[in-house]
C-alpha cells in the first residue's frame, strides 16, 4: 500500500501543477492543443523519472556541499539526450515545444523532486515518485490543453467539431493564464481536501 | 533602427512573462509585495544581461569553433549557475548595501527560466528587423536581454501594485491566493496583446 | 568535492557524446526525409530528383532542386523565405518551366497559433496558389490580386504570397538563362 500511494500522490495530494504550482512556464506556454499538452508532459516525465533514478543512486556518493551542481548536470545530461531523441525520431514535437524542451533543465518540478524526495528514497520508490508526479504533471497539462483547445479552436485532439473559428484568447497568452485560473479554482472545490 | 525595435519588441510585444511565459514561478512568488518585487527585478536584470554575455561568448568562441554544440544546454546552466554564485560572492565584498537588498533573491535566479531561456534564444533565434532577419550580434544580444529584463521587472512590478490591492479585497475561498492571481495576469496579458503589431 | 564534481561532469559529457554520436544519423536521416516529403508534396510525381543547387536572384539566395523527365527539368521546387507576423517563413514551392505553381508547402514559420498558423493547415488557403502565376498576379485580394487571405492574418498571407511570386519570378529567371 504505501509503494502504491508513493505513485498515486502525484495525481491528486501532490499535483505538480494544481497544487504544488510548480513548473508553470511549459504549463502556461506549451498547452495550446490538447497534443502538445501531451507531449511537454510526457517530455518532462522522461526526465523525472531517469534524474529521479540516477540521484537517488548518487545521492549517498556526493558530498553534501556540491549535491545541487550534480543533480542539475545530471538533469541537464538526460535533457539534452532527450533533445537528440526527440529530434531524430519525433522531429515535428520537437519543432512546436521548441524553447521549452531545453527549458526543462529549470523546471522546479525535477530539481524539486530530486531535492526533496529522490535523494532521501531508495531506487524504486523515486521511480515510483517520478512516474505518479511525471502522470500528474501530464494529466494535468493534457486537461489544460484540451480546455483551451476547445475554446480557442473548437477542436479536440485536433478533431474539430465546431465549424469556423474559436475565441483566439484561450490560445493566446492571456487564455493560457486565465484557464489555469478557472481550473485551479475548480480544483480547489471539488477535488482538494483540506 | 535596429536596437529600437529590439527594444520595444522585447518590453512591450513579446514581454517575456506575459507573451513568452519564461519565469513565471518567480514572477508568481515574489510579487506579494512591491518592494521584494522591485528588488527581485534588479537581480534578474542584473544576472540575465551578465549571463547572455557570457553565455554569448561561450558559445561563439568555445562551442562552435569545437563542434560542441551539443553541449548547450548543460553547459550554460553550469555557466549561469557559477556565474550567479559569483555575483553573490563579489556582491557580498564591494557593495554590501546591494547585496543587502539583491542577496536573497540571488539563489532563486539559478533555477528562474528566464535567464537560461535568454541565453539559448539569444545563439539559436533569428530575429526580424523590418523585411530581413538575422542572428544578434554581441550588442543587439546584450541590448536585447537588457530590454527583456526591463520588460520582466515592468510586468512584475505592475502585477505586484494590483495584487498588493487584491489581497484587501474579499474574494470566494476557492479564488483566494494563486487562482485569482493567476485571472489577474491573464487580463493584465489581454491588455498587453494590444501591443502585438507595433513592430 | 571538486573532484567529485569533476568526474561527474567528465562522465556526463562522456554520455552525452555517445548518444550524441548514436543519434546523428537518425537525425539527419529525419530531417532528410522532412525535406524530401515537402518537396515530392509540391512537384508533380514521377521525374528524378537533382541535389540541392543555389542561385542569386533579385538579392536573395535561393536553394532550389530539378526534377527531370525524359531528359528535360519538368519542374522545379524552389526553397523562398520571407518575413511574416511572427518572423521568418520558409516555404517549398514547386513550379512548373512555364512559370506555373504546382503546389507550396510551409518548411518554417513562427506565426500566430490560431491565426497565422493557419496558413500551414487550411486546405482552402493552401489550394489556392495551385495552378497561379504564369500570367496571374500573386497578390491578396486587398492588394488586387485574387488570393483570399487568412481572416486577421493579412500580413501572414501577404508574406506567404511574397514568397511563392519570388519563387515564380526566380523559376522564370532560370529557365531564361537555359534557353539563351
Amino acid at each position: 500500500m504505501g509503494k502504491w500511494s508513493t505513485f498515486t500522490d502525484g495525481f491528486v495530494k501532490n499535483n505538480p501543477t494544481f497544487v504544488l504550482v510548480l513548473g508553470m512556464c511549459p504549463t502556461l506556454a506549451t498547452t495550446t492543443s490538447a497534443v502538445n499538452g501531451l507531449e511537454m508532459g510526457l517530455a518532462t516525465l522522461f526526465v523525472l523519472v531517469l534524474s529521479n533514478i540516477v540521484i537517488s543512486l548518487l545521492a549517498p556518493v556526493v558530498p553534501d556541499k556540491v549535491h545541487i551542481p550534480v543533480y542539475i548536470v545530471v538533469i541537464a545530461t538526460f535533457v539534452t539526450v532527450l533533445q537528440f531523441i526527440m529530434q531524430a525520431y519525433t522531429p515535428d514535437a520537437y519543432k512546436t515545444l521548441g524553447l521549452f524542451i531545453p527549458l526543462i533543465v529549470v523546471n522546479c518540478i525535477v530539481l524539486g523532486r530530486a531535492e526533496a524526495f529522490a535523494n532521501k528514497h531508495g531506487v524504486l520508490e523515486s521511480l515510483l515518485d517520478g512516474l505518479g508526479v511525471g502522470f500528474g504533471f501530464t494529466v494535468s497539462l493534457t486537461v489544460i490543453g484540451i480546455v483551451r483547445e476547445i475554446l480557442g479552436s473548437g477542436s479536440v485532439f485536433g478533431w474539430k467539431f465546431i465549424s469556423g473559428d474559436g475565441i483566439l484568447a484561450f490560445v493566446m497568452a492571456p487564455g493560457a493564464f486565465l484557464v489555469l485560473g478557472y481550473l485551479m479554482v475548480l480544483f480547489n472545490k471539488y477535488l482538494k481536501k483540506s | 533602427m535596429e536596437y529600437i525595435i529590439i527594444i520595444v519588441s522585447a518590453i512591450f510585444v513579446n514581454n517575456i512573462v506575459l507573451s513568452q511565459f519564461l519565469g513565471i514561478c518567480p514572477f508568481l512568488g515574489v510579487s506579494n509585495k512591491l518592494s521584494t518585487a522591485t528588488g527581485m527585478s534588479g537581480a534578474v536584470c542584473f544576472v540575465i544581461t551578465l549571463a547572455t554575455l557570457v553565455t554569448y561568448l561561450l558559445n561563439q568562441y568555445l562551442l562552435v569553433p569545437f563542434g560542441l554544440e551539443f553541449l548547450q544546454t548543460i553547459a550554460f546552466i553550469l555557466v549561469i549557475a557559477a556565474l550567479v554564485q559569483m555575483v553573490e560572492i563579489v556582491l557580498k565584498k564591494i557593495s554590501p548595501s546591494l547585496y543587502q537588498a539583491l542577496g536573497i533573491f540571488l539563489p532563486l535566479i539559478t533555477t528562474n527560466c528566464a535567464v537560461l531561456g535568454v541565453a539559448i534564444t539569444v545563439v539559436t533565434k533569428e530575429f526580424t528587423f523590418g523585411a530581413e532577419s538575422h542572428m544578434l550580434n554581441l550588442g543587439q544580444a546584450i541590448v536585447y536581454a537588457l530590454a527583456t529584463s526591463v520588460g520582466y521587472g515592468l510586468a512584475m512590478v505592475l502585477f505586484a501594485g494590483l495584487r498588493e490591492h487584491l489581497a484587501l479585497n474579499e474574494v470566494p475561498k476557492s479564488f483566494k491566493g494563486l487562482p485569482i492571481a493567476l485571472i489577474t495576469v491573464g487580463i493584465l496579458a489581454l491588455a498587453f496583446l494590444g501591443f502585438s503589431g507595433i513592430v | 568535492m571538486v573532484l567529485c564534481l569533476t568526474l561527474v561532469c567528465l562522465f556526463c559529457s562522456a554520455v552525452l557524446a555517445v548518444v550524441y554520436a548514436i543519434t546523428a544519423d537518425p537525425i539527419k536521416a529525419a530531417e532528410q526525409k522532412a525535406l524530401v516529403e515537402s518537396i515530392s508534396q509540391v512537384l508533380p510525381s514521377g521525374g528524378e530528383l537533382s541535389d540541392v543547387a543555389t542561385a542569386e536572384f533579385g538579392g536573395q539566395k535561393f536553394d532550389y532542386y530539378i526534377s527531370t523527365a525524359n531528359g528535360a527539368p519538368a519542374a522545379y521546387a524552389v526553397k523562398s523565405s520571407t518575413i511574416g507576423f511572427g518572423g521568418p517563413l520558409t516555404l517549398m514551392v514547386g513550379v512548373l518551366p512555364d512559370g506555373t505553381v504546382y503546389n507550396t508547402s510551409v518548411l518554417s514559420h513562427s506565426e500566430t497559433p490560431g491565426l497565422g498558423a493557419k496558413c500551414n493547415t487550411d486546405a482552402k488557403f493552401m489550394d489556392q496558389w495551385k495552378g497561379l502565376g504564369a500570367d496571374k498576379v500573386i497578390k491578396v485580394t486587398k492588394d488586387g490580386g485574387d488570393i483570399d487571405a487568412i481572416t486577421a492574418s493579412t500580413i501572414t498571407s501577404r508574406a506567404y504570397s511574397l514568397a511563392v511570386s519570388n519563387a515564380v519570378a526566380f523559376v522564370k529567371s532560370i529557365v531564361k538563362a537555359e534557353e539563351d
